[in-house]
């Protein structure tokens, strides 16, 4: 059996230099910024929320709401799953598909009046184990409680993306090395949409917790 | 003196070790800061703290000071005037001083290290006379993005020697064939503008400001500049008065030795009239303590400003567990998330709409200013931008 340690993560910003003031200038520029940059305003935006949780979940979404004051976008944008999309270049092309769509029934292209320019980035994520690590459910329980948010959103969602499937570090070592493969399920099940990272980690103690209690 | 592990408690849940873990990376490493001034002003009271904390963590920190001559300095105040947008009249004479005396504090100070990070226009062309190894990175405070043009043609031919450059926001970047990175600004929480002061010493500072604690406090911290809009907070003050009691204080400094900032201080005690609710009070830059008694008393923080920047007064209210309503600035918007933490207002109507609902509805002021605290705590506190520097390091030294 491996132990299971907790590796957190920083992430320094880089200015793409990419600024949009309308919904087209947002679809044009979108297809082409870094697939980084695709990265950083949908699954990035999970790293961002550690404590609160935006309605609209991801950075484009939030964006046309917030500034262009474009609900009726806002809502289809926060209805696309980043997690449902094989790679980030198949995401890319279905919210510049969603923007297009919803531009073509548009008679203007809506765009900011007050509000603030849309700023592409891209972010260099650094991983860094942070000195914690669990041998066995209560290890791990103890360690999850007191770990920085950014292992949550590390081993929860970067792994994903990392991995190219499902199944993230969580609940892969909890089906492999434990052999607990109905915690594994409910853990991997866990709706990142919940909010905001700190109610991802309340989420995952009370199904660790849930466990414990059953094993005794 | 201060010691990382005195934030433990402040700073979320694992930073200190996380801190402590990322600086395992960048120990022995040989880190320079090189700026303008050692006193006075954001940039100075963050790298007051930030070098000491480096050092004890294992990273070779150093922090080094140009010195200039008159024409420099007024050169400079020009120069940054111009890279905000505000046309200036600056000589080849000037332009001429500039570039001497960033070549004399060449010769003078010891640049070695393996990252050097040079804050502001004012020692960037420090960057021509820099040695083979290392890597220089330009860290920029003010916004540049509409700057008088043939300052920054100027300016731009040192800032394209760097490695990569920094700034506080995406919009303050001008376009620049170098990597720029984006890290905001941060506030310290135990430096005495921040710290936590009791009731008798909040009191007693207000006693001494001569700001009675007999109604709500709606309180503006600010220089004195027109950016900042004093004038409409007082017509918001007005307009929110008719039907709430309460009292306004706008606090700043800057008017001393700026013809602008005493003709608009001359103007905002025009404006404020004999009204006795209404104090405007001129404060020295080191009155630190004061600042932090009156947010601390205050019922809203205002931050009205009308044009960019990254006024930090926003976090440091916010930090107090206030309320903050700010104008829609980006370097405001960056900082309050509206109807979470505060409000952003794009008019003294605006400000004086939301003043009018905190004032009738205290249970929404304490739920903005709890958020409010937690928001900066994970945000704006100088553990993230030590992070933030360390990362930095890290990515650009291998």
């Amino acid at each position: 059996m491996n132990p299971f340690v907790f590796v957190g993560c920083v992430e320094l910003r880089e200015i793409l230099g990419q600024r949009a003031e309308d919904e087209k200038e947002l679809a044009d520029l979108l297809a082409q910024v870094p697939p980084g940059s695709v990265y950083y305003h949908t699954h990035g935006f999970f790293l961002r929320s550690r404590v609160f949780a935006s309605t609209y979940t991801n950075d484009f979404a939030a964006w046309v709401v917030g500034e262009v004051r474009d609900p009726v976008l806002g809502e289809k944008l926060a209805m696309v799953d980043p997690f449902e999309f094989r790679d980030l270049e198949a995401l890319r092309e279905e919210l510049v598909s969603v923007i297009d769509h919803h531009l073509s029934r548009q008679r203007a292209v809506p765009r900011i009046a007050v509000g603030q320019p849309f700023d592409f980035l891209q972010s260099h994520v650094i991983e860094l184990p942070v000195g914690l690590s669990a041998e066995t459910l209560t290890e791990f329980r103890d360690a999850l409680g007191q770990v920085d948010a950014s292992a949550i959103y590390f081993h929860l969602f970067e792994a994903r993306v990392r991995q190219g499937r499902l199944e993230n570090d969580f609940s892969n070592w909890l089906r492999r090395d434990l052999g607990l493969g109905d915690l594994a399920d409910r853990v991997r099940r866990i709706n990142p949409y919940v909010g905001s990272l700190e109610r991802v980690r309340s989420r995952l103690l009370t199904l660790v917790d849930e466990a414990l209690e059953e094993v005794r | 003196m201060t010691s990382i592990t005195d934030y433990r408690e402040i700073a979320p849940k694992g930073t200190v070790d996380f801190i402590s873990r990322m600086a395992e990376r960048a120990k022995g490493r040989r880190f320079l800061h090189v700026s303008a001034t050692r006193y006075g002003g954001g940039v100075a009271e963050i790298l007051q703290r930030m070098g000491p904390m480096l050092s004890e963590l294992g990273v070779e920190a150093s922090w080094e000071v140009i010195t200039g001559n008159p024409l420099f300095y007024r050169t400079t105040k020009a120069l940054q005037q111009a890279l905000q947008g505000t046309e200036q009249v600056i000589t080849d004479e000037m332009f001429e001083a500039y570039q001497t005396v960033n070549r004399d504090n060449a010769r003078r100070l010891p640049l070695e290290a393996d990252l050097v990070l040079v804050h502001d226009p004012q020692p960037a062309a420090l960057v021509e006379h820099r040695g083979a190894g290392g890597r220089w990175v330009w860290r920029c405070h003010v916004d540049v993005s509409t700057p008088q043009r043939r300052v920054w043609s100027f300016l731009r031919r040192f800032v394209v020697r760097y490695d990569a450059a920094v700034f506080s926001l995406p919009r303050f970047a001008p376009t620049l064939p170098i990597p720029l990175y984006l890290v905001y600004p941060s506030i310290d929480p135990l430096a005495d503008k921040n710290r936590r002061l009791s009731r008798q010493e909040v009191d007693a500072t207000l006693d001494r400001l001569g700001v009675p604690r007999d109604k709500p406090l709606l309180l503006q911290v600010s220089p004195f500049d027109r950016a900042q809009d004093p004038i409409g907070v007082i017509n918001a003050f007005r307009l929110v008065r008719r039907h709430n009691d309460c009292r306004l204080v706008l606090a700043g400094s800057g008017a001393v030795d700026d013809p602008e900032g005493t003709a608009l201080l001359a103007e905002v005690r025009d404006a404020a009239g004999r009204d006795p609710d209404i104090q405007v009070l001129e404060l020295p830059p080191e009155a630190h303590l004061e600042i932090n008694a009156l947010q601390r008393a205050a019922t809203v923080v205002l931050q009205k400003a009308v044009r960019e920047g990254f006024p930090l007064t926003v976090a440091e209210g916010m930090w107090k567990g206030k309320p903050v309503i700010g104008g829609a600035s980006a370097g405001i918007t960056a900082q309050i998330i509206h109807d979470v933490t505060g409000y952003i207002v794009h008019s003294p109507e605006g400000a004086a709409f939301w003043l009018r609902y905190l004032l009738n509805n205290p249970e929404a002021s304490s739920r903005l200013g709890g958020a409010g605290r937690e928001h900066v705590r994970r945000n704006f506190l100088i553990t993230r931008h030590l992070a933030d520097y360390l990362t930095l390091l890290t990515r650009l030294v291998r």
